[in-house]
Parts: C-alpha cells; sequence; structure tokens
C-alpha cells in the first residue's frame, strides 16, 4: 500500500495568494492542517482520495465509473438509468425485501445515478457499521440479483415517471433540447429511456450492462471521514476487489452540437411556458474554460448577480426563475439557459435574453462584473468543502475531470488568472445569438411585431 | 462578558450556547472547526398564517422584498454583495417562520451579520420594486402551483383538511390576494413582526460564541425591542365531523395518483412522547421500499406503481400526515384509495412489529447523525425547533426520545390520530389523456414589448 500526500508543498503557494487577495475567503483546503487529500492505493491496486476526519463518527463515499448513459444502445435507451434504480433490489442470497431491510437496520444510505459520460455512486454509513456496509455494497455491486418481481416494479415505477415527465413543460423543454442539439448521437437520447425502449430492456440487459461498465479500470473513488489510509484500503479491495479488470465500453463519437437558429414551439396547455436555449459550449480540458466558467457567472450562473436575473427578473418582473449553465460533457460541450415566464411574455423575455447575450458578445462584460464574478467564484469555492459529502463529491469530480489531486489548491489561481481579454474573447466565440436553439413548451402568445429597440437602461 | 448586555444566559450543551440580548433577540451559537466557513441564519417567529385576512402571501412577499435594500445597501445590492464577499443567500417562508441566511467564509461574519441585522429595522422600498416584485411572486406562483396539476391538488386538500386554521391557506397565497398586495401591506406586516424580540438568530461553523455575541451586540444589538409583546392569534381548528374527498381530473395529471391526510401534532403541539411516537409510525408505514404501504401495494397485492408517505412535523399549531399511492397502467383509483385504507386498518388494529420499529428507529437517529455532518444543515436542524418554541435541550435528547418508544406507543398515536374524521382523501386523474403537439412556429422577430 503507498500513500501520497500531495500537500506541504503547495499550502505554502496558496498562502502567498491568499494574502495578495484582501477579498478572498480561504479554502478549507488552505486552512492550516485542515483538509489533507491522500492518494490511497488498495493492496489490490484500487486507487482512491481520502481526506480522514474523526471528528464525527461517519465516512462518506463517492465513486463513478466512466460510461454512463452514453454507453445504452438505440432501442435500449434507458438502460443505465434502469441499473440505478435497481441496485438495491437484490444482491448474492438476499433478494429485494431482505436487502432494504439490511439497508435500513444498518442506517445506511446507498444512491446510484446515471450521467451521460458516468455511472455515479454514492454510500454514507456510521463508523460502527462500516464493515457490514461495506459488505452489502460489495454485494450490490459484484452479485446483483435483478429478479424478474423486482425488475418488473421498477419498471412500472420507471413508466410511471416517464408519464409524469412528458407533462412536465421543464422535463419536455430539455428532452426537446437535446434532440435538437444532438440527433443521433447517444447525447440526444433520454437518459431515462421512452415508455417503448424501457418495456424492452430485460434481465439479461441489466446484467449485460453491469458486466461492461461495472469495471476496476474506470473505477474513481473518493472517501472523507472516519477511516484511515491502511482500513480504508482493505475496504477497497473488499468491495471493488471481486469485480473485473477491464471495462468493454463502446467508444462514443464527438458529437458536434447543431448550430441555430433554431426554435421550436411543444404545445402545452399550461399558464407559464418554459423555454430552453442553448448554444455550442467549451469543453473542459479547452484553455478558455476556466473564461467560459466566469462568463457563465456573469450570464446567469450567479443568480441576483448575473445578467438575465437582473434584465429579465429584477428589471422587468417577467419571469421568477432564468439562469445558465455549461455542460462539459466529454464528447461534446454545450452551454444551456433556461427560463419560464407567463404565456403573454415569453417572447419579450427570450428577446431579453437574447439581446444581453449579443450585448456580452460584442461588448463584453463591465470590468465590475469581472471583478465581481471572480471575486464570488473564488470567495465561495471553500463553501463547497463545508461537508464530508460535499468534499467527497468535490474530490470525486476533479478525479471524473482528470484535473489532479493539487487541483483544489490551484483552483482559485486559475480563476484569478482570468483577464477581461479571456472573458472578451471566450464570450465572442460563444455567445452566438443568432445561432441559438430554442425549445418552448407552454402556449406562447407571441408579442405583436414591434420595431427592435434599442438597449433598455 | 458583559452581564448589562445580556439579559439572560444558558449552556446546556459543551457543542451549543445560546443567551438573549437585552432587546429580546435570542442568540443560538453552534460552533463546528472543521472548515473555516459559518452560516448564519435569521429566523423570525411570523410566517404564512399570521397574515391579516384577505392578504394572503404578503409573508413570503415581504420575504422577497427583504432583499431590495435599506438607507445603506443600495436598491437590488443585498445579494449581489454577500455574493462579491464570496457568500451565498437566501430564504424561505412557510406558514410559521421566515428565515434568511447567508453561507460565508469566517472572516465575512461581520459583515453578513451586519447587512442581516441592518435589514431587521430599516428596510426601504420604492413603489416600482413593490410592483415589479409582485409580477415576480405571480410568476413563482405559476411555476409552483398553476403549472403543475399535483400542487394544485395539493393546494385544494391543505384547504379541505384545515377548514378554520391559516394552514389551509396557500403560504405563496392565491392568485387574487397576491394581486391586490401592496407596499403598505408589506410594511404593516414588516413593523408588527420584524422585530429582535421576535427573532433567533443561529450562527453554525467556525466561530466561537463569545466572539458571535460581541458582533451581535454591536449589530443586533442596536435595534430597540418594539416593546409590547408581539401576539399571534390564529383561528384554530375545531373537531370534524366528516371526512372530505377531493378530486381533480386533469389532462397533465400523468398518472392516477390518490393521497390521503390527517391532522397530527406537530412537535411543538403534541403531548410528550406523542411525536417521537408519530415519526416512528411514520417511518415504519411510509418511508421507502421497506414501509408498509410499499410493501402492501407495490411488492404484495400489485394495485400500485409507488407508495410512500410522511410526517410534517414542523408546525406551531398542527402537523399532518400523508400517504400517497401512484397508479402503474391500468390502477384505478379506487382500488388504490381501497388498499391505503386497508394499510391504515392494519396500523390502527396491529400497530407495528418490533423488528420494524427497530430498524425505523436506527435510521432514524441515525438521520441526526448524518445531519450534523453539515453545517448549514445542522443550523436548520435547530432553527426549526427553536423557532416552533422548543429549546436546544429537546434538540439534543430527540435521539434518546426515540429510543424510548415503544409498539404500544406506536400503536396507540396510530389509533389517535388515524381516525378517518380527520382525514382528507385527494384523487387526481389524468382526464382527458393528454397527448403534446409537436409544431414549429416561425421565430419571431425579436421584440422588446416593453411597457
Amino acid at each position: 500500500m503507498t500513500i501520497r500526500s500531495s500537500l506541504s508543498a503547495q499550502m505554502v503557494r496558496l498562502g502567498v495568494s491568499l494574502a495578495a487577495l484582501a477579498l478572498l475567503a480561504m479554502p478549507a483546503a488552505a486552512k492550516g492542517s485542515g483538509m489533507k487529500i491522500q492518494e490511497v492505493t488498495s493492496p489490490g491496486g484500487i486507487k482512491a482520495w481520502l481526506v480522514e476526519s474523526h471528528a464525527n463518527p461517519l465516512i462518506a463515499m463517492r465513486f463513478a465509473f466512466r460510461g454512463g448513459a452514453s454507453q445504452d444502445e438505440p432501442g435500449k435507451e434507458g438502460l443505465a438509468y434502469f441499473v440505478t434504480a435497481m441496485m438495491d433490489e437484490g444482491a448474492g442470497d438476499l433478494d429485494s425485501t431482505a436487502f432494504q431491510e439490511r439497508e435500513q437496520a444498518l442506517a445506511m444510505r446507498m444512491d446510484f445515478d446515471a450521467g451521460r459520460d458516468v455511472m455515479l455512486g454514492s454510500l454514507q454509513t456510521l463508523t460502527e457499521n462500516k464493515d457490514q456496509v461495506f459488505d452489502l455494497l460489495r454485494l450490490a455491486m459484484g452479485q446483483p440479483r435483478f429478479d424478474e418481481d423486482a425488475l418488473e416494479r421498477v419498471r412500472a415505477q420507471i413508466l410511471a415517471g416517464l408519464k409524469f415527465d412528458e407533462n412536465d413543460p421543464e422535463t419536455v423543454a430539455s428532452l426537446a433540447w437535446d434532440k435538437l442539439a444532438f440527433h443521433n448521437h447517444p447525447y440526444g437520447r433520454p437518459v431515462k429511456g421512452t415508455t417503448q425502449s424501457v418495456s424492452a430492456i430485460t434481465t439479461d440487459d441489466l446484467h449485460g450492462y453491469v458486466r461492461r461498465v461495472f469495471a476496476r479500470d474506470k473505477l474513481v473513488v473518493s472517501v472523507v471521514g472516519d477511516i484511515d489510509a491502511e482500513e480504508l484500503g482493505k475496504a477497497l479491495d473488499k468491495i471493488f476487489g471481486d469485480l473485473p479488470a477491464k471495462s468493454e465500453l463502446s467508444a462514443v463519437a464527438d458529437a458536434n452540437p447543431t448550430q441555430g437558429p433554431k426554435r421550436e414551439v411543444i404545445v402545452m396547455d399550461v399558464p407559464q411556458s418554459v423555454a430552453q436555449f442553448g448554444l455550442r459550449g467549451v469543453s473542459r480540458h479547452d484553455t478558455d474554460f476556466i473564461p467560459a466558467y466566469v462568463l457563465n457567472y456573469i450570464i446567469g450562473g450567479g443568480g441576483f448577480s448575473s445578467r438575465l436575473m437582473e434584465e429579465v427578473r429584477e428589471k422587468r418582473g417577467l419571469a421568477y426563475s432564468v439562469y445558465s449553465n455549461l455542460y462539459p460533457y466529454q464528447h461534446g460541450a454545450v452551454f444551456i439557459g433556461n427560463v419560464a415566464t407567463k404565456n403573454e411574455a415569453v417572447g419579450q423575455s427570450l428577446a431579453v435574453i437574447q439581446d444581453e447575450l449579443k450585448r456580452l458578445a460584442e461588448h463584453g462584460p463591465s470590468e465590475e462584473e469581472l471583478e465581481s464574478a471572480k471575486a464570488y467564484l473564488t470567495g465561495a469555492y471553500a463553501l463547497r468543502f463545508e461537508s464530508s459529502t460535499s468534499i467527497a463529491s468535490q474530490l470525486l469530480w476533479i478525479q471524473i475531470e482528470d484535473l489532479g489531486i493539487d487541483y483544489v489548491s490551484r483552483r482559485n489561481e486559475l480563476v484569478d488568472a482570468v483577464t477581461m481579454n479571456d472573458v472578451k474573447r471566450v464570450a465572442r466565440r460563444m455567445l452566438a445569438p443568432d445561432r441559438l436553439l430554442t425549445t418552448i413548451v407552454g402556449k406562447p402568445v407571441e408579442p405583436a411585431a414591434t420595431a427592435r429597440q434599442g438597449a433598455p437602461g | 462578558m458583559s452581564v448589562a448586555a445580556v439579559a439572560a444566559e444558558k449552556a446546556p450543551s459543551e457543542h451549543v450556547r445560546e443567551f438573549t440580548l437585552a432587546n429580546g433577540l435570542d442568540v443560538v451559537v453552534i460552533p463546528d472547526h472543521r472548515a473555516p466557513v459559518v452560516t448564519q441564519m435569521v429566523w423570525y417567529r411570523a410566517g404564512a398564517a399570521d397574515e391579516p385576512p384577505g392578504s394572503s402571501g404578503i409573508a413570503h412577499f415581504l420575504e422577497h422584498l427583504m432583499f431590495k435594500g435599506t438607507d445603506k445597501i443600495p436598491t437590488g445590492q443585498f445579494s449581489k454583495i454577500i455574493a462579491r464577499n464570496g457568500g451565498e443567500d437566501n430564504a424561505f417562508t412557510n406558514h410559521d417562520v421566515t428565515a434568511y441566511f447567508q453561507r460565508v467564509a469566517r472572516d465575512r461574519l461581520p459583515t453578513v451579520m451586519e447587512m442581516e441585522a441592518d435589514r431587521m429595522a430599516n428596510l426601504r422600498l420604492t413603489p416600482e420594486d413593490v410592483k415589479t416584485e409582485r409580477d415576480v411572486i405571480l410568476e413563482e406562483r405559476r411555476s409552483r402551483v398553476d403549472n403543475d396539476p399535483g400542487s394544485i391538488l395539493q393546494e385544494q386538500m391543505m384547504a379541505a383538511l384545515y377548514r378554520n386554521h391559516p394552514y389551509g391557506i396557500p403560504i405563496i397565497g392565491w392568485e387574487h390576494e397576491i394581486k391586490a398586495l401592496n407596499r403598505e401591506d408589506a410594511f404593516a406586516f414588516y413593523h408588527r413582526f420584524y422585530a429582535p424580540e421576535n427573532a433567533i438568530l443561529i450562527v453554525a461553523g467556525d466561530v466561537e460564541p463569545e466572539e458571535v455575541r460581541d458582533l451581535a451586540e454591536k449589530t443586533f444589538g442596536k435595534i430597540p425591542s418594539h416593546g409590547p409583546h408581539i401576539k399571534r392569534v390564529r383561528p384554530q381548528e375545531p373537531e370534524h365531523d366528516a371526512p372530505v374527498t377531493v378530486t381533480l381530473e386533469d389532462a397533465r395529471a400523468g398518472r392516477t395518483t390518490v393521497q390521503r391526510y390527517y391532522i397530527a401534532p406537530s412537535y411543538a403541539s403534541a403531548e410528550p412522547g406523542e411525536a417521537e411516537a408519530l415519526d416512528l409510525l411514520m417511518r415504519v408505514a411510509a418511508h421507502g421500499a421497506v414501509s408498509r404501504i410499499y410493501k402492501r401495494l407495490v411488492v404484495e397485492q400489485k394495485v400500485a406503481a409507488s407508495a410512500g408517505g410522511w410526517y410534517t412535523d414542523s408546525g406551531l399549531d398542527s402537523g399532518r400526515l400523508g400517504f400517497y399511492a401512484i397508479a402503474g397502467a391500468s390502477d384505478a383509483a379506487e382500488d388504490l384509495e381501497k388498499a391505503i385504507d386497508g394499510v391504515i386498518a392494519e396500523l390502527r388494529e396491529k400497530g407495528v412489529t418490533q423488528d420494524e420499529l427497530d430498524r425505523a428507529r436506527a435510521s432514524q437517529v441515525a438521520e441526526f447523525v448524518y445531519n450534523s455532518d453539515s453545517i448549514s444543515r445542522t443550523a436548520r436542524q435547530y432553527g426549526w425547533r427553536l423557532a416552533a418554541g422548543m429549546s436546544v435541550e429537546d434538540v439534543e435528547e430527540w435521539p434518546d426520545r426515540l429510543k424510548q418508544v415503544t409498539v404500544d406507543d406506536i400503536r396507540a398515536v396510530a389509533r389517535k390520530y388515524l381516525v378517518e374524521n380527520n382525514s382528507v382523501t385527494g384523487i387526481l386523474t389524468p382526464v382527458p389523456e393528454y397527448t403534446s403537439s409537436i409544431g414549429q412556429k416561425p421565430a419571431p422577430r425579436a421584440g422588446n414589448g416593453k411597457s
């Protein structure tokens, strides 16, 4: 077993950069001997990042296998999601009821989730139950039963969920947008599948997916809490050691998101229309990613500090929620925004949004906006390290995105280094308001054709 | 320790300290030094159930308006200043409380405390602020309620469950009353309830009690108390003589859903031990795939795709027990309702088994430990209870009180509160079945449309 500590050298450097920036809050990682990330390698060769903390008698684990819903074959959309819903439905000698009663008796929390590019798992346990809990997770991962009655139960639940989704304006807008942007690429397919595809999924499909994807070569793990490196090493071998060494992932092509302008209206009898709009984004390993991240905060990622919130909600009262996000999927990045506005005003809201994107593309943000964005993003980084589960989650994503074990200590420097020129460059590159893809769900009433007006206020 | 400014002090726990400032503000400090961050929360003992008749939604409307400005904070700058300090902030309103909170690095606590104290006494609102924010709230109502038939049904069920108590009025307000809310209504509610003696300040995280006391005295401590005791007069619920069924047919319903609510006491209103027994009853009866309702309806009888329930335990005057069942492709509402009735009858007659109780208790007690892992969740956990009039000891001894609950206690509360006359049944059916039509519309010309 080897334990590599990544800390001491970076601590010093970070201390200097913090002193230079009065506004900065100090990330948890930088607090003296506070957070220390160890890279643990088990006797069997399984790696994990560990932050030991014995303050509370609990352990939080997050893990992921690369290859999520994008591994679903055409016609079997929703398979990865189906697998996640079956993970506590029995394993080894335990049928679903026995498994779930044991979970409850051990007061453990186990959850699985299917992302586009990764399968995500999370586990929380009290220290006193850790051995039995790790054992149950081992069973779930390595010997899932996928019994027929459990499978039909879960299928009925997923189908009911799809029925609700069909009537949920946000979900409908989002699925339609994915389809518009990605067509037949796996990213264009619904993660939860369709009524037809979910009806076609069999026990063999579930076992096949697990066998192909739950393998040690695509596994990343982070652990925070009341456990030391040696004990974790043994636990890693116990939980994941029986999984196949190699995954069998099918190759996913690079997606080339459609360029607009395209606007699709899906009529639904609701008083408020929901719109999703978006463009090609910037991928995680692009040198422009951090500037794009700062830019997104200024556009619609920053709550009340964002342009869209200011223009759509604060100045005009057109919406309760309006926001944007970057989605840097592994094989294609997009920038997506959402707004919900009464049917009479949806045209106006979208026009205001389009104007703001155009203004940012042409002129960039103000110096004050840029400084405020950097002050928030660096200062609030520490808030992500507030609890064991949130730290474990941060460390997991740093591993999934392959950013390096020192990323926590480098991250604020990367944000601070972003210049006005960087943001203007990425704004010109990313924000092409005449290329917007927009889906609208509701009964939008278009505004009377009015002369395009100049910038408001 | 400045004795003059502190009216009362007790140290019930080695972890948590509470004291009261001379102006009546209750302060609770929960030190946790694992990360260099703090959560500040101010809980006002005022919520939607304290609104004057005809002004539904004003508590929530005021919560929005509290972000507008003061003499020191220019309009619209409150959250921006918090953000520039690397902080996150928000607020929420329910029937009994309105709470405001910030999460910041520990060295920003003085800034956010000064800002929070400032808006307790010095709110400024322009007519334009009020008008625009009212439109925002109407959009919020559309998002939360009008766009979602499940929420519409829930609103109707609450109105049927509470026929006299204001818990029957939606927190966000009825649409026609929201439209009539104005600046005067907001200030009237503000001046009546936003006072130091009607609030609780909770600071959790990387701080020491003495530090918080000094800061609180310099900020909140300067605000004069309002004097006469602030009265919360609410019409109380009479005994119910008959159950009610609410049915809603809506093409957007997705799948048939049956819900059942019962009025029951909350932690604040219950006889000693009853709320703990109700908590464990509902965990056995309705929490997750090992619950009674799920086993009976979904696993054994196969009359529903899913089923579960909850206990709303935080109210000042009353709580609620809730059960739901979601139909599979071919299940009928009558069958779901009958099956729910069967589960209720079984709970009333036979209670729960010792094995069920032990498992439920293990997971319930663990919730407390899991919650203590997060500074902000810990602050909330204390806030809910303290705002409902409970003490720090009540919160800390909760796991021990759960350990004392017996299967007999659970059967007793099941018999007492799962009573037909105290119930409302809600049925939501997708009629007529909806098919979304997909069609292209030409992209409209970009019009500003600003009035």
